[in-house]
């Protein structure tokens, strides 16, 4: 084996050592996991918790207390449900993995790993989480009596899992790397995460844009097509194939301005940070 | 056969700018863009200067040097954790360094997960850290712990499940830091020995010490950096004598002459090994030269503390124009002081010199100088080893024990 430790001219993804350290990927999403719930008395409770007390406080503001209507007649406990679920794993995703680098600034000072490690298995943490929230899930269809098209939902919610988890590390990396720079992004990070919350259709439906440049924002918005997406298994209405691809493509974008920007200024993170 | 590693040509740059904050603030570029402008060009400072060496397979290399002089900038462009501004490094075999013990703990998870979690951030594989779990349960002795939180561990504790992860690490070559300052004697000493293990299976490794005995009882071959340059690489005995030949300088501090005042111009220690560490028990001298001016002054006195590195006096020796005339002349004097063996214990030293008259309670000097070591060679060393900072002082004495006392008597007490 021989290697050549230089100045990074060229841009590469490094493909070939994320593979080699694959094995870091599950320790520092465990580990984060562990730390997690390991000194809440209810654990992993809140895991189902979080999402259901926000769709109980959502359906009382916006469907009992402003009127907002669902779509096609579903309970607005499903339908913000549904997009929540969604939605919880891009907002704690880009919250953990925006500031990944500076919390584990004294592992970066000290080892050398691939970095991209870092805010990717950040992500792996809310999907962790998504897991029990899935489960709830499960149980609000049944307990509202929904009716449901199972097999949209089984091959939709994979699909709209990939475009969101695509989404949030593009933009992840990208903010996880300015971060280390400028400290600044601690503080934006979560008012954007407030925008985006209001900015997407996780408590209304993106059908009130009818027309417009907002239609056509939610047209290019991969997030909103995977939330979306999760729902058309409600719906009964088609499918918005060219949304999912639009916003595909607009993701794989995000992804790779935030690899770019990660890669390039990985190498200067242990004499920044 | 092919260098283990070959170092080309290296070069780190640094800039240093009138920013203090190692980070920027978004602030500063929105609020302030012409600031590039107007800010003085900041200043390239070169951590390390075209720095060429090899490494052979199975050979280790120390790495000496002062604080500042590049070492551990060298040791993070081996481990790759930075990237050299310019040049290159041939690695043909693994790299794990060990710049700190402990890195990626996590006070919440147990003993047992953090073997788990260090492991594998120093780059071992599952497989391997199963294969080595109960050597390093063993090597670090809190099997008893394996299942409470790290948190509740002391720090000693820490240290040594810390090592013994990295001890069982199986790179070729093995990149370590500085990390043995930490711990106790015993501990320190367990640490040496395995490391001494790994270096004789043929493995290479790269140290970094401030501790030369270390240094020279692991490695063959040394470098000596200073700003950023190698002084010299060579057979790590022949470096460590260049390296303490050039602190020699400090054993004489000269002042310029006062014309109007006594003066001590000149101070020169003698200890017995050089670079100012001093064999425990063997002469020591000191040389004063003191420069007197035309006046005339009758009741001189000289005096010197020797402090401790707390800053406490530890021994005080004087000489007085009373007991014995001295500096009556206008002139240079010369005044010595010996100690037939100097019994101070292992330690940093340093002297405090007094030049004063008695009469009239003039002080006409007071100065720290000539930092000195003692060290305990040539001595048989205790079981646990020569620990820091147990006494200053230590002398050979008899102990006697005896068994008098009858057990009946103890106990009509």
């Amino acid at each position: 084996m021989e290697y050549i430790i230089e100045r990074q001219h060229k841009f590469s993804l490094g493909l070939k050592e994320l593979i080699r350290y694959r094995e870091l990927f599950y320790f520092f999403t465990w580990r984060d996991v562990k730390v997690k719930y390991k000194q809440a008395t209810l654990g992993v409770l809140w895991a189902i918790l979080q999402p259901l007390i926000m769709m109980l406080i959502f359906t009382l503001i916006f469907s009992r207390g402003l009127n907002v209507k669902s779509e096609n007649g579903i309970p607005y406990e499903v339908f913000a449900f549904s997009g929540l679920i969604i939605w919880n794993i891009f907002s704690t995703g880009l919250l953990n993995s925006a500031n990944s680098m500076v919390t584990n600034a004294n592992i970066i000072k000290k080892i050398y790993f691939p970095r991209l490690i870092v805010p990717m298995s950040a992500i792996l943490i809310s999907l962790f989480d998504f897991c029990f929230a899935f489960v709830i899930y499960i149980g609000i269809i049944i307990f509202y009596h929904q009716e449901t098209n199972w097999l949209r939902l089984l091959y939709c919610l994979p699909i709209s899992l990939f475009l969101t988890v695509l989404t949030t590390f593009g933009l992840g990396a990208f903010l996880a790397a300015l971060n280390v720079k400028y400290r600044d992004f601690q503080y934006v990070i979560p008012f954007l995460i407030q925008f985006l919350l209001f900015a997407n259709p996780v408590l209304y439906s993106s059908k009130i844009f009818e027309k417009g440049i907002l239609a056509m924002i939610m047209k290019f918005n991969p997030l909103a097509n995977a939330i979306n997406l999760s729902r058309s298994a409600f719906t009964n209405t088609p499918i918005d194939w060219a949304g999912v691809m639009y916003g595909t493509l607009v993701a794989v974008i995000i992804l790779f301005i935030g690899v770019y920007t990660f890669r390039k200024m990985e190498a200067y993170f242990a004499d920044l940070a | 056969m092919k260098p283990i590693l070959e170092a080309q040509h290296i070069v780190k740059e640094f800039f240093i700018g009138s920013s203090q904050e190692p980070y920027l603030s978004l602030r500063d570029i929105i609020s302030n863009p012409l600031k590039k402008f107007r800010q003085p060009p900041k200043q390239l400072f070169k951590a390390l200067d075209n720095v060429s060496f090899e490494v052979m397979p199975g050979e280790s290399l120390g790495i000496i040097g002062r604080n500042g002089a590049g070492k551990s900038t060298l040791l993070k462009i081996l481990s790759g954790i930075t990237p050299p501004t310019s040049g290159r490094i041939i690695c043909r075999g693994r790299i794990a360094s060990l710049l700190e013990v402990g890195t990626g703990f996590h006070p919440e998870l147990t003993g047992r997960e953090n073997i788990y979690m260090n492991g594998s951030i120093l780059g071992m594989r599952k497989w391997e850290i199963n294969k080595h779990f109960d050597e390093i349960v063993d090597f670090s002795g809190v099997e008893s712990f394996l299942d409470t939180p790290l948190k509740r561990y002391s720090s000693g504790m820490q240290l040594r499940l810390a090592f013994a992860v990295a001890a069982h690490l199986d790179p070729e070559i093995l990149v370590i830091d500085e990390v043995l300052a930490v711990g106790d004697a015993e501990f320190q000493k367990k640490c040496l020995g395995k490391m001494n293990e790994v270096s004789k299976s043929g493995r290479t490794i790269l140290f970094v010490s401030h501790d030369l005995s270390a240094v020279s009882t692991l490695t063959s071959k040394s470098m000596f950096l200073e700003n950023g340059v190698i002084r010299c690489i060579d057979k790590t005995n022949t470096v460590i004598t260049q390296y303490t030949s050039r602190q020699e300088s400090e054993s004489l501090i000269e002042f310029p002459v006062r014309p109007d005042l006594p003066t001590v111009i000149k101070v020169e220690m003698h200890t017995s090994e050089k670079g100012m560490i001093h064999s425990f028990g063997h002469p020591l001298a000191i040389e004063f030269g003191i420069q007197m001016p035309e006046k005339k002054y009758e009741n001189m006195a000289l005096s010197i503390q020797v402090m401790d590195h707390l800053n406490y006096s530890v021994l005080y020796n004087w000489i007085f124009d009373i007991e014995q005339p001295i500096l009556r002349s206008p002139g240079y004097h010369t005044i010595k002081l010996e100690y037939k063996n100097f019994r101070l214990y292992k330690g940093n030293y340093f002297l405090k010199v007094h030049l004063a008259e008695t009469k009239t309670k003039q002080k006409f000097q007071v100065f720290d100088c000539c930092s000195f070591e003692v060290e305990m060679l040539n001595r048989k060393e205790p079981e646990w080893g020569w620990q820091n900072n147990v006494c200053q002082y230590f002398d050979d004495a008899v102990w006697t024990a005896g068994k008098n006392q009858k057990i009946q008597d103890v106990k009509t007490l």
